[in-house]
């Protein structure tokens, strides 16, 4: 059957179409061999461009498929369903982007945009010739998770699922549950004792039939994939193996110390929120005259972000203090207040209505805490609104921190191919719509372990990894791609480079039995494991591997075009 | 046993992804969303931080995903009547209301529309342009068909008409169609009703309504996208020129007692991006923030500030200004505000000025919340008389909450919760 290609033009709003001349491509691509139809849409991805795109490959008979249009990222998925609806297989479809690798990146370049459009669209045309069919590989599915770490996030997690009635493997690396909330005192908004919130969660857990609990556990390594992950983990100096099809990183973060910031160390009164929670749990005796400086060590240039919740923090131990002694004097010396949402701004006020006293520093002229041998006694402060220094005398002072990336971050990224961001954060599939997911499939994320983020928030994402943890074990069975790799065993050289290359250890050696009847051992690829990353394919010296979808005669045919 | 199904109530991206999380659970959904389409406030935003990923680009997939997926049975333009039963075993009666037109047969093709004589006001464009009695809610709408305004509607009024009738090669239209009631049976319902904007006009100070140069954000983001009333084209009202200076005005209607007491929470941010976009459209432009806090705590909001300053001619003043007249002469908003630093007065004219709006609760939280027998707070927002342990209930055992009708939050922030209340969901269907 003759090639018949449908070429889709995306405007994608004026995100393509205000930089890149559309109709004027739309108009080239006509003139490419086998195009057997073109046309510009506003947004391809629109159910307009979709159902155009179902009633063109019926109308002319297409049996290739070429989208111009955004990025693969987000909408492969997409448009391959939307030929499979109309008929095609959906592996006879080639992305072409041209907002990433076209119209963002040459803004002031109209013209010479549209040319490179051209070229690109040329490219993805002679390349989508040359896609053959290809049928989705699918892998059952263990119906039990891993959620790694105990605090407040991982115990949500385990419990909702272990309700949906899924195995649970809960691990803790410490000797106890409950994370950073067993060392807090009491819980803003509702100030209640933090232990009314977390003693049934970890009791519950402790005790369901659906939950193993695993403490003063040690991950050691991780192998597999989505479906059917092998965990190996250390506890009491003994190795033990388990079998998962979904992981929740839960590992949380950890209060910041300012070592060398505002006397901290030096003065014995001056301390963390989270110190002062562990100090003072009731009795505030001897706490007449606070200070306490937020933003210690956040929003500064060697820490750029927010610790989201800790002005609340502060506020909260603020209110505890004047609640225990209503003549005691409260300042809280601040940059902006974050008291967003529908709650906080009360909880705001009710500390402005208590007496607290909010003073607003500025970054480039930070407060002093002086005082003598190890007791701070003062905190001077340029004043904005006074436009003068003014200080306040001290019987202790309290530094709002941010919470900082878990020390384990790093090595859990290695041990499970998991992306860390610029902050050490683990670093999500997409910041908007996928929060709670990891790009590698099967692997999910909650709580502080990705930001700071206060209570009901770490709950609601725990929740949400379980939900979509809880999908493909629902569904009993992942698909995989199509696109893996394939080693030709006549031509492998047994070199092992692959084996090594590989990110995913989707590599494995096996027996092969070659024409002559002689057994040798070659590279072999796992396809349930494989991502399709082609690094195997682009490192093999003896050109035995083959990427499916990215096949040598394919990207030649689009180098050579050009 | 019967299937396992689940109701949910707002096709805004809240429950657009836990229809979406559901229905790849196994589940059956039914999405009610009262508007002819799906896609909520996200449909009308042009890009969105922190990332400036454009709206309906990430939009978009999710929605034709809903309408696509086997498990998911959309109810646009329906709203339930009532619900009976309990959390296991509810019964809910919707009505889905006349389009007018043929679901089936309508290929949207939109001639009607260019025919019908009667223009409306465009509440999908803040009232910015306008659109016909026969529409289309958007471009991208999912499902893509039509529907008549039967409040404007000429035929359907009794007065001399038919074009569309007419016109439609589909033979789609049908002025005779009647509201449909349909009953389902379902364990567990979501709501996930979002929010309305809040009505700028009462603060007379800032002259919304009055100054044509002031506009409010949701305007703004209209204007600025692609598909809305000037194709994207950044103009002032009163003389289509491009402006090369605007203000942002923070907290309109919020964290005052005389109006709102709470935080809308994503006005600061959003206001911050819209400032980068005008400057993106206009490389010449610039921007003034008058805010009290610049509350800018999620994920990459901090440095997003950051660059906004350093890279898009975005300049923070701490200060609420009092009022905002017009120059007679060039319609130019002025500014009267006190500078916080030394405690001067000035008055500081732009070529527009974009209020941040309070953000309420949707109007119809009132009479959703009284059929679903379920609490809302003093605001009207969704109560969650558990608290912290449980985020997403609500004062009904299986009926839970989720995005910015709990609460003021992003569009990060719903998706969390929304995926969150499909795994509380998922908890009472397991049990039931
Ligand atoms: C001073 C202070 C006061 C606060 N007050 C409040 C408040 O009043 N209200 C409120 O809503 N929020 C408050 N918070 C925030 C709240 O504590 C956090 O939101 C919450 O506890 C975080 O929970 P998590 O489960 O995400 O992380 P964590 O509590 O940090 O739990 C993570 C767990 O994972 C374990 N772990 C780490 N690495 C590994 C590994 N490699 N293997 C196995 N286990 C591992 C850790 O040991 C820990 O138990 C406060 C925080 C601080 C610092
Ligand atoms: C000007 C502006 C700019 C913004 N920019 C950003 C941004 O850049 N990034 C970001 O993250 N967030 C942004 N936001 C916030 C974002 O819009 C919200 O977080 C998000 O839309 C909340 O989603 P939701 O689904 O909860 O509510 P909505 O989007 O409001 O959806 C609710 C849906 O429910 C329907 N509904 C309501 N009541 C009923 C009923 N009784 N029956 C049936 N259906 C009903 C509504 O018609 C609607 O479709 C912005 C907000 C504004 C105002
Ligand atoms: S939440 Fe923390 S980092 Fe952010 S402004 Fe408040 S004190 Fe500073
Ligand atoms: S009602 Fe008829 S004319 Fe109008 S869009 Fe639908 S098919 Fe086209
Ligand atoms: S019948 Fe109604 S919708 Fe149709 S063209 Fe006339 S006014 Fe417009
Ligand atoms: S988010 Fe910012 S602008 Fe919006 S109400 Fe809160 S403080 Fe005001």
């Amino acid at each position: 059957m003759s090639v018949r290609i449908g070429v889709f033009i995306c405007h994608c709003g004026t995100n393509i179409g205000g930089i890149v001349n559309v109709p004027e491509v739309v108009e080239y691509a006509q003139t490419l061999p086998n195009v057997a139809f073109t046309e510009g849409n506003l947004y391809t991805c629109s159910e307009d461009g979709l159902s155009s795109i179902r009633n063109n490959i019926k109308e002319y008979d297409l049996n290739r498929v070429v989208v111009a249009s955004c990025t693969p990222r987000t909408h492969e998925i997409l448009f391959r369903q939307n030929c499979e609806l109309a008929g095609l297989n959906k592996y006879l479809f080639e992305f072409v982007n041209l907002r990433e690798h076209c119209s963002w990146v040459h803004m002031e370049a109209h013209d010479d945009a549209t040319l490179k459009a051209k070229d690109l669209v040329r490219m993805g045309v002679a390349k989508v010739s040359l896609l053959t069919p290809q049928e989705d590989l699918s892998t059952d599915v263990i119906r039990a998770c891993l959620v790694i770490g105990g605090g407040i996030s991982g115990l949500s997690a385990s419990l909702t699922l272990a309700s949906q009635g899924y195995h649970v493997a809960l691990i803790e690396k410490k000797d106890r549950l409950g994370g950073l909330l067993k060392d807090i005192n009491r819980v803003f908004p509702s100030n209640e004792p933090s232990s009314h919130l977390l003693d049934p969660l970890i009791s519950s857990s402790s005790k369901h039939q659906n939950i193993d609990v695993y403490l003063e556990a040690e991950l050691i390594d991780v192998k597999g994939f989505i479906g059917n992950f092998t965990v190996t983990l250390r506890q009491n100096s003994k190795t033990k193996e388990l079998k998962v099809g979904t992981i929740i990183v839960s590992t949380g973060a950890q209060e910041l110390q300012p070592v060398g910031s505002f006397g901290y160390n030096r003065f014995d009164n001056v301390m963390t929120q989270l110190e002062f929670e562990q100090r003072f749990k009731s009795d505030f005796d001897g706490l007449n005259r606070v200070v306490m400086i937020n933003c210690v060590g956040a929003r500064i240039e060697e820490r750029k972000y927010c610790g989201r919740f800790c002005c609340i923090t502060g506020m909260k131990n603020a209110i505890l203090l004047k609640e225990a002694n209503p003549e005691a004097e409260i300042s809280i010396l601040q940059r902006d207040i974050m008291a967003c949402g529908k709650i906080f701004e009360d909880y705001y006020r009710t500390a402005l209505e208590m007496g607290i006293r909010f003073i607003r520093y500025n970054v480039d002229r930070p407060p002093d805490v002086t005082g003598s041998d190890n007791v701070a006694d003062k905190v001077r402060v340029y004043h904005e609104l006074m436009g003068k220094d003014i200080e306040i005398d001290v019987d202790a002072v309290l530094l709002t921190t941010p919470l900082v990336p878990g020390e384990d971050n790093q090595k859990l990224s290695r041990i499970m191919r998991i992306p860390v961001g610029n902050e050490g954060y683990f670093l999500e599939a997409h910041q908007k719509l996928r929060p709670v997911e990891f790009p590698s499939d099967g692997i999910f994320l909650a709580g502080c372990a990705r930001y700071p983020t206060d209570i009901s928030e770490c709950i609601s994402q725990g929740y949400a990894a379980a939900a979509k943890a809880a999908i493909p074990m629902a569904q009993g069975q992942v698909i995989t791609d199509a696109f893996t790799c394939e080693v030709d065993p006549s031509r492998c050289s047994a070199c092992g480079r692959c084996v090594e290359i590989c990110p995913f250890g989707a590599i494995d050696w096996a027996d092969w039995k070659d024409l002559k009847g002689k057994t040798r051992s070659v590279a072999m690829v796992n396809p349930t494991e494989c991502k399709g990353c082609g690094l195997c394919s682009s490192s093999c010296l003896s050109s035995a591997i083959k990427l499916k979808g990215f096949t040598d005669e394919e990207i030649l045919a689009m180098v050579n075009t050009v | 046993m019967t299937r396992k199904a689940a109701l949910v109530i707002g096709g805004g991206i809240a429950g657009i992804q836990a229809s979406i999380d559901l229905a790849n659970m196994g589940i059956q959904v039914y999405l009610v969303e009262k508007n002819p389409s799906i896609g909520g406030r996200m449909a009308q935003l042009d890009k969105t931080f922190p990332t400036n990923d454009c709206a309906m680009c990430i939009l978009a997939p999710k929605m034709i995903e809903c309408a696509n997926h086997e498990n998911i049975r959309l109810l646009t333009y329906s709203e339930l009547d009532e619900l009976t039963g309990h959390a296991g075993k509810f019964k809910a009666k919707i009505t889905k209301k006349a389009r007018f037109i043929e679901e089936d047969k309508c290929v949207g093709c939109g001639e009607c529309a260019e025919k019908c004589p009667t223009k409306v006001n465009d509440e999908f464009n803040a009232g910015l342009g306008k659109r016909k009695a026969i529409y289309k809610f958007f471009p991208q709408a999912v499902p893509s068909t039509y529907v008549i305004d039967p409040d404007y509607c000429r035929t359907l009024n009794g007065k001399k008409c038919g074009v569309c009738e007419k016109i439609c090669k589909a033979n789609a239209v049908n002025y005779e169609q009647k509201d449909e009631v349909l009953t389902i049976e379902i364990g567990a319902v979501i709501l996930a009703s979002g929010f309305d904007l809040y009505n700028v006009a009462p603060l007379t100070e800032y002259g919304w309504g009055k100054i044509k140069n002031v506009l409010t954000a949701m305007q703004f983001e209209r204007m600025i996208c692609a598909s809305g009333p000037t194709g994207g084209h950044l103009k002032r009202p009163s003389d289509d020129k491009e402006p090369e200076r605007l203000a942002f005005i923070q907290c309109v209607g919020s964290r005052d007692i005389r109006h709102k007491r709470y935080c809308s929470a994503v006005c600061c941010m959003h206001a911050t991006k819209e400032a980068i976009l005008a400057h993106e459209h206009c490389p010449g432009l610039s921007s003034t923030i008058f805010y009290m806090d610049m509350r800018a705590v999620g994920k990459g909001f901090q440095e997003y500030v950051q660059r906004a300053k350093d890279q898009y001619a975005v300049e923070y003043i701490r200060a609420r200004p009092g009022r905002v007249t017009e120059n007679d002469e060039n319609q130019n908003p002025v500014i009267h505000y006190e500078d916080t630093i030394n405690r001067e007065f000035r008055a500081e004219e732009f070529d527009m000025v974009i209020l941040s709006q309070a953000l309420v609760p949707a109007e119809s939280n009132l009479s959703i919340a009284e059929k679903l027998g379920i609490g809302l707070d003093e605001f009207g927002f969704v109560s969650n008389p558990e608290g912290m342990t449980n985020p997403f209930g609500t004062s009904r055992e299986g009926v839970f909450g989720c995005g910015f009708c709990q609460s003021p939050m992003d569009v990060p922030d719903s998706v969390v919760r929304a995926s969150a209340a499909a795994s509380k969901v998922a908890e009472v269907l397991a049990s039931a």
